[in-house]
């Protein structure tokens, strides 16, 4: 496992959250893509059923946070300063899958940009920009 | 019936029948006029960062969707299916490891389509909150779609691939 595949793995391990929800991620390069797959537990609407907003919200945040610590090694997990969530389709039974793509990495501050789709790439179900107080080891 | 019994049996629907919202625990406190205060109670599954102890924002995010919802359904005088359209969080400060966070939102517009919504996180005090929100919903959300729709394909994929 290379350096990253460590950094990412013992990053989403140690978060009882990303566990609860089952989140997992795969990398090639330095491209990440974070996977959900589809359980009872976070549904939102049984009637239709749809997971809920918030877990997709939730997802594409870890989303964010897994692929900063691609990026960069941090000194300590960076803190979410804020989040604005677009719903675009309802979150059908299936896995969903997130990428995130970092506008910019500064001393202090990320800008991130996520996506989430299910079986159609350009048919995203939910976006989500949000920005990350950070603190990149110096060296 | 009243109003307000219709609002919380509508609320206990939503906590009880929605699994995630059952798995975090949510409850609510109150519910009428337009504005709903849920409870997530703090338990170690639910942490977002695991050297302090802190809930993960995604909670307070679900959180906080989920009570914007409620307070929609307590603002509406009949009952329609609604969907989270735009949902934006700030947040403040961390929550305090080992307690409960309450969240308290209020529908402070509804139109014949969109409800306007802001909420605010907190642990012990709303004027100190953990985090605010604004949301937007859609009404009637599921207008004609029948229960079990999204178990079926969708009918017209957007840049589908054309398979």
């Amino acid at each position: 496992m290379s350096e990253v595949d460590t950094r990412l793995v013992s990053m989403l391990d140690s978060i009882p959250y990303a566990r609860f929800l089952g989140i997992k991620a795969e990398l090639a390069g330095d491209e990440m893509t974070a996977i959900l797959p589809f359980a009872h537990h976070i549904v939102g609407n049984p009637m239709l059923p749809a997971i809920h907003g918030g877990v997709l919200g939730a997802f594409m945040e870890m989303t964010a946070l897994a692929q900063l610590s691609v990026a960069a090694p941090m000194k300590r997990q960076p803190r979410t300063i804020d989040v604005s969530i677009e719903y675009l389709r309802s979150g059908r039974p299936l896995t969903t899958y997130a990428r995130a793509s970092i506008k910019k990495l500064g001393r202090r501050i990320a800008n991130v940009h996520v996506e989430a789709w299910q079986e159609t790439r350009s048919a995203p179900i939910a976006t989500m920009r949000g920005l990350f107080l950070v603190a990149p080891s110096d060296d | 019936m009243s109003d307000h019994e219709q609002t919380k049996l509508i609320a206990t629907a939503m906590n009880e029948g929605s699994p995630q919202a059952k798995a975090l625990g949510f409850t609510t406190l109150e519910i009428g006029d337009a504005v709903a205060i849920l409870k997530v109670p703090y338990r170690p599954e639910i942490v977002g960062d695991p050297e302090t102890g802190v809930i993960a924002g995604g909670v307070v995010t679900t959180l906080l969707d989920h009570a914007s919802g409620q307070a929609v359904h307590a603002a509406m005088e009949t009952f329609t299916s609604i969907a989270t359209l735009d949902l934006r969080i700030d947040y403040m400060r961390a929550a305090e490891p080992g307690l409960d966070v309450l969240a308290r939102a209020h529908c402070y517009k509804l139109t014949r389509s969109i409800a306007f919504v802001r909420a605010v996180a907190y642990d012990r005090d709303p004027e100190d909150p953990v985090a605010t929100a604004q949301a937007t919903f859609m009404l009637d959300s599921s207008a004609g779609k029948k229960p079990g729709a999204n178990l079926k394909p969708p009918r017209a994929k957007t840049g589908s691939t054309g398979q």
